[in-house]
């Protein structure tokens, strides 16, 4: 049994199948990439495990609980953080301000009416998000308004934001999409540091082959809202029906 | 002090020494001066200063934090103003229970329109914010007014009568609105030479309470349940997505400045026993989206000045008149200065509204953060003049963004 399983699911929009029987088992501890064409139902799929969308049919299991029905701050209370193609965070807020709400909202869930408290006597917070804004290299930028930084900073601060609630499964929707070269070597690397350092499951949507290999323990292809084959890295490579329906058409 | 760091505090107590010595401030002129007529150091506009004060405080904990525009609030003042002519009409003239009243009435009142208004945001809530409060201004003026019922007094508005029950008043009490006694019209007036200070009793009781609501909004501004307003303000995505339920969030905003905007109508039945439906209609909400934006959306100071600025013009430009001006322009040859006279005629008495509107939309177009940006320019630059820094180097440092700090 993986953390999370996803079993028969379909998603039609209108007429469209944007998913149709997906399963998907995501072992503990692992990180799995999903890949495939453009408009292959990735994002779909992603929306359905964390409340964006709720599947027309199947089941979506997170260690052991259905997450379906339930509202997107639900999903993360349970432990599932998520990351966006375009990086999501309080553009109107200070750095280290993005980076204490998260762990606010792991410590006193979804709603508390602290209106008497002072932030800056919140140590034990403080410190944890100094913490965090360390690992990610970020600790001279805790000043700064978010929304002035570079669009790599940017992604790497919503996955420090995400990893500094400690979640169990973190979602990545394509996090190196549209950005430079070394921005998506720099994320590659914090994210095979992450690996290393934390017992975490990831789950990686992703385009760019490079990243998914040097990566991915296991690996799903979706074409055309199915998943075609599910298995390591290395076979996926010679696999010819990957390469006809995904590889074939990116070269 | 008071669980502030130094910044607030001073500017706490920079609010604290301005209110308590506006009797002075503010009438700078000798009484029988020509510049007399700019003085607005007497009771009846202090009050106003202080109250609207009061009301732009709390309107924007939900606008200037959490980015909800409403079109409603006058409803909770009028609300507030009604709960307390009722407690002075049924009990006593007593200005504290009716001011208790009007806080908690507007917080119940709040909690219902909030509920239903923020299921929408942007647009659809301030639409959803107006439609109740014309609902409430529509009410007040004429349902609940009939002679079965009579709530509000409908046209005439709300007031005490002489047989009216106030079972707990005495005849050693004041016949009007009172402290323990201390009538809120008892005013002490001070001459010193040419010159004539007014201390009002009511002005200082609302003085000290703006001063504790100043120091609560301080405390919400730099508390974690005010840094999760500014953040539904950025991006409500990424609070869901962060295991943050926005909406009780918003509801607490909404429900909090309500009962600012409830304290602010106490006080004023307060001041004078009583309350007509007209300060529930669109423009006095309207009145004070202008007072917010004016003095600086989500600053801490902002809506004191730009709701002292507003009520200042509205008192003191619409009392000039023709024969006013024909005395300031008397040096000028008799021509130009009819025609002096002609120019500047609609701009004053009735027409400060339009003096008002020219100067919001200079404020809006080249000082976005309000009066509060406006004093942060000006400081920088005498300090620039000052120290006479590098040139070339302030050049190139980026436009800083207004901080709520200030
Ligand atoms: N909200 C939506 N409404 C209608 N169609 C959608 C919606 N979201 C996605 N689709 C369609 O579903 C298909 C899968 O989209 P998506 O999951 O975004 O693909 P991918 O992320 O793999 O590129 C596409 O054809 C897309 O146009
Ligand atoms: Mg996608």
């Amino acid at each position: 049994m993986g953390i999370l399983e996803v079993k028969n699911v379909n998603k039609n929009f209108g007429g469209l199948k944007a998913l149709s029987e997906v399963n998907l088992s995501v072992r503990e501890n692992t990180v799995h990439a999903i890949i495939g064409p453009n408009g292959a139902g990735k994002s779909t799929l992603l929306n359905c495990l964390v409340g964006k969308l709720i599947p027309d049919t199947g089941s979506v299991m997170f260690d052991g609980q259905s997450v379906l029905g339930r509202s997107p701050y639900e999903i993360n209370q349970m432990g599932i953080s998520r990351v966006f193609q375009t990086p999501e965070i309080f553009g109107d807020l200070t750095v280290m301000e993005n980076m204490l709400i998260p762990i606010f909202a792991r410590r006193d869930g979804a709603f508390r009416m602290h209106a008497f408290e002072s932030v800056a006597n919140e140590r034990e917070i403080i410190e944890q998000a100094e913490h965090v804004l360390e690992d990610m290299n970020m600790a001279d930028k805790r000043g700064m308004h978010a929304a002035s930084m570079s669009r790599g900073d940017k992604r790497r601060l919503e996955i420090g934001m995400c990893l500094s609630q400690e979640p169990r499964l973190l979602l990545l929707d394509e996090p190196t999409a549209g950005m430079a070269r070394a921005d998506t070597n720099n994320t590659i690397d914090l994210l095979k540091q992450i690996k290393q350092d934390r017992d975490i499951t990831i789950a990686i949507i992703e385009h760019d082959m490079h990243v998914v290999f040097s990566l991915a323990d296991r690996i799903t292809v979706l074409a055309q809202g199915t998943p075609l084959v599910e298995d390591d890295p290395q076979n996926i490579k010679g696999n010819p029906k990957v390469r006809e329906a995904y590889l074939g058409e990116s070269a | 002090m008071l669980g502030l760091d130094k910044k607030d505090a001073t500017l706490l107590i920079v609010v604290a020494v301005l209110t308590l010595c506006a009797p002075f401030i503010l009438n700078p002129f000798p009484t029988d001066s020509a510049m007399a007529q700019f003085n607005a150091g007497y009771p009846d506009l202090m009050q106003r200063f202080i109250i609207f004060g009061i009301f732009a405080i709390g309107y924007n904990i939900l606008f200037g934090l959490t980015g909800y525009l409403s079109f409603g609030h006058a409803a909770f003042l009028g609300v507030g103003s009604y709960s307390a002519v009722w407690i002075f009409k049924l009990f006593s003239y007593n200005v504290l229970p009716a001011i208790g009243l009007s806080v908690v009435v507007a917080a119940i009142f709040s909690l219902f329109i909030g509920f239903v208004s923020l299921r929408r945001s942007g647009i659809y809530f301030s639409i959803l914010t107006l439609a109740f409060a014309q609902m409430s201004f529509a009410l007040a003026y004429s349902v609940l007014s009939n002679p079965k019922f009579n709530l509000t007094n409908g046209e005439t508005g709300l007031q005490v009568y002489a047989d009216d029950p106030q079972w707990f008043h005495r005849d050693s009490l004041p016949d009007l609105p009172h402290l323990f006694g201390l009538s809120m019209r008892s005013t002490y007036t001070l001459d010193v030479g040419a010159w004539s200070f007014d201390f009002n009793a009511g002005y200082y009781l609302c003085a000290v309470i703006m001063m504790v609501v100043f120091y609560l909004a301080i405390r919400i501004f730099r508390s974690p349940f005010g840094m999760m307003l500014r953040a539904v303000k950025s991006n409500q995505q990424r609070m869901n997505y962060t295991g943050l339920n926005t909406r009780p969030y918003t509801l607490a905003a909404f429900v909090i400045s309500g009962m600012y905007a409830g304290l602010a109508g106490g006080l004023m039945a307060a001041m004078d026993p009583l309350a007509g439906a007209e300060r529930m209609q669109w423009t006095a909400s309207g009145e004070v989206v202008l007072m917010t934006i004016l003095g600086g959306t989500g600053t801490l100071i902002g809506p004191i000045l730009g709701a002292g600025f507003i009520k200042y013009f509205e008192n003191i430009f619409s009392k000039i008149n023709d024969t006013v001006l024909h005395e300031w322009f008397a040096l000028l040859p008799d021509g130009i200065e009819d025609f002096m006279v002609f120019i500047v005629h609609p701009f004053i008495g009735k027409g400060w509204h339009l003096t008002l509107g020219l100067l919001f939309m200079l404020v809006v177009i080249f000082l976005p953060g309000g009066l509060v940006e406006g004093g942060q320019r000006l400081s920088r630059l005498l300090k620039r003049r000052g120290t006479k820094a590098k040139p070339e180097d302030s050049e190139h440092r980026p436009e800083e963004k207004p901080h709520v700090a200030e």
